[in-house]
């Protein structure tokens, strides 16, 4: 489609009644706060694992058996997120994709948003919050800012609601990496379309990941969808904490099921055997067509880095959300 | 655990086995997915630099200078060595490596060559960058750092009990394979 043409399409487009302006609140942003407010969630983020995380992974050092090798790597994670904290350094070197969720209102600026952010993440990378992560897919090349085509990623979504949440995931390759997706039925892991072929097929993922992912692992897992929204959701689990139950009856269970069975297998810390394989499953489902059937599969490892904010309307931070 | 200081003998690498503590000691290399290709293709390490019974370990640090020039890692985790499985071995052969740093293990070929040419596969804690930045004392050098990018440089640095476990050893034996034969056998229990 030429220029031209897209843009008669859009005129085409229907009218949408006026907006009442009176009722809307005005977003105001100051440059200068909102660029020190995401610079602030990112070095956070980076620096500091969230608090359900720290718990389950102290709770899983607690419960893994003595003197092994699996305990000794707890332990130094365990040293390790008090480390990070306390120097304000990244916890991990892989300072990862940059993914970020914002909620917003109708009237919200995305696209200073979206401005402001990129020089936040440049001004991140310079201060060594993140690592220069970001290379050319065609030519190799690093320029050391972290900012290009995909980087960051920005998800909008509007919301009723006057507040600006910001959320932000900053996931490593490693874990990336280990991610699958299931085209279902599966001859190979005699998987059918249903829920005992789908748990047959996220056990799979956690034999598979093992080592490789820095576990204990989180998954995060959409039943449905099509290839590329099966992952986005899968990712959007990660929003959620390790406690939360899910709203729905069968997904919880399954979620337990996994939980419990990924712990049963004895691949442990880092894949060194143990008790701890998974810290967490989260898992949702989306309409699919009738001639597909997929089940995706996100890996998160250990060094789960998740964070928000909500914003004021100036775009200062009115309070964290994790 | 077992102090392991670079230079690594045949003697000592081969005295290693899987579920051995070590803490090493001296100059590591950092070397990951563009130095394994550059290497395998035919490409020459810097004048002056020598893997000879050294260590190279899959990292890509975060390294930040100050305004008088000097590096600093700020963080330096282990990253995922399996990537590296099509050239490892013969980079050990080619180079004379006496111990790969890494996480998650490697594979067959990895395995064969540290049996024929006495190297080990020490296994750092992923995610773990913290710990590790701190037993690096000093960067001694830096290569590659405009053509590869600052993760896929060569880094030079002086490390003081860094702490790893061996997980794959000269005997053939390998922690990763015996984990997942265990834990697949598992699984089909309950699926």
């Amino acid at each position: 489609m030429n220029q031209s043409q897209r843009s008669k399409d859009v005129r085409s487009l229907p009218r949408l009644p006026p907006v009442d302006t009176e009722s809307l609140t005005t977003y105001d942003f100051k440059m200068q706060s909102l660029r020190a407010s995401l610079l602030e969630l990112v070095r956070r983020t980076s620096a500091e694992i969230p608090d359900d995380v720290q718990k389950a992974i102290l709770d899983s050092l607690e419960n893994e058996k003595k003197g092994t090798i699996a305990e000794s790597a707890l332990k130094i994670i365990e040293r390790n997120i008090e480390m990070a904290k306390q120097k304000s350094q990244p916890i991990c070197q892989d300072t990862g994709s940059i993914i970020l969720y914002v909620d917003c209102p109708a009237t919200f600026d995305q696209i200073t948003f979206e401005e402001i952010t990129r020089e936040a993440v440049r001004e991140a990378t310079k201060k060594g919050h993140l690592r220069q992560n970001s290379v050319d897919s065609l030519t190799g090349l690093n320029d050391g800012t972290n900012v290009g085509p995909g980087s960051p990623t920005i998800h909008f979504h509007q919301h009723r609601s006057p507040e600006i949440h910001v959320r932000l995931i900053l996931k490593g390759g490693g874990c990336e990496n280990v991610g699958a997706q299931y085209s279902l039925p599966n001859e190979k892991l005699k998987a059918d379309r249903d829920l005992k072929g789908c748990r047959k097929v996220i056990l799979d993922a956690v034999l598979q990941a093992q080592g490789k992912g820095c576990g204990p692992g989180i998954l995060g897992v959409c039943i449905g969808g099509d290839r590329a929204t099966g992952y986005e959701f899968s990712k959007q689990q990660f929003l959620r904490t390790l406690p939360d139950r899910n709203p729905s009856h069968e997904l919880d269970q399954l979620e337990h099921d996994i939980f419990k069975t990924a712990n049963e297998l004895g691949i442990g810390p880092m894949g060194f055997g143990g008790k701890t394989t998974l810290l967490g499953v989260k898992i949702c489902a989306a309409n699919r067509l009738p001639a597909s059937f997929f089940v995706s599969v996100s890996y998160m490892c250990w060094a789960y880095r998740r964070q928000g904010v909500v914003l004021k309307p100036t775009g200062e931070i009115d309070k964290w959300m994790y | 655990m077992i102090p392991l200081t670079v230079p690594i003998t045949e003697e000592e690498i081969r005295s290693l086995k899987v579920g051995d503590a070590v803490g090493i000691s001296g100059v590591l290399f950092t070397g990951r997915d563009v130095v394994h290709k550059y290497l395998h293709d035919g490409g020459a390490l810097p004048p002056g630099v020598s893997f000879k019974s050294g260590i190279i370990y899959h990292c890509g640090p975060v390294v930040i200078q100050d305004e008088q020039g000097n590096w600093k890692v700020t963080a330096a985790g282990p990253t995922t060595s399996i990537r590296e499985e099509p050239y490892q071995g013969e980079i050990i052969r080619e180079f004379g490596l006496r111990g790969v740093i890494g996480k998650g293990g490697m594979g067959d070929r990895t395995l064969a060559a540290c049996k024929e040419h006495g190297c080990a596969y020490l296994h750092a804690i992923g995610g773990a960058a913290q710990v590790l930045a701190e037993c690096i004392k000093a960067v001694r050098n830096v290569y590659f750092l405009k053509e590869f990018g600052s993760p896929e440089a060569i880094w030079e640095l002086e490390v003081e009990n860094f702490p790893a476990v061996v997980t794959m050893d000269c005997h053939g034996n390998s922690l990763h394979k015996e984990v997942f034969a265990a834990s697949q056998a598992e699984l089909a229990k309950h699926v």
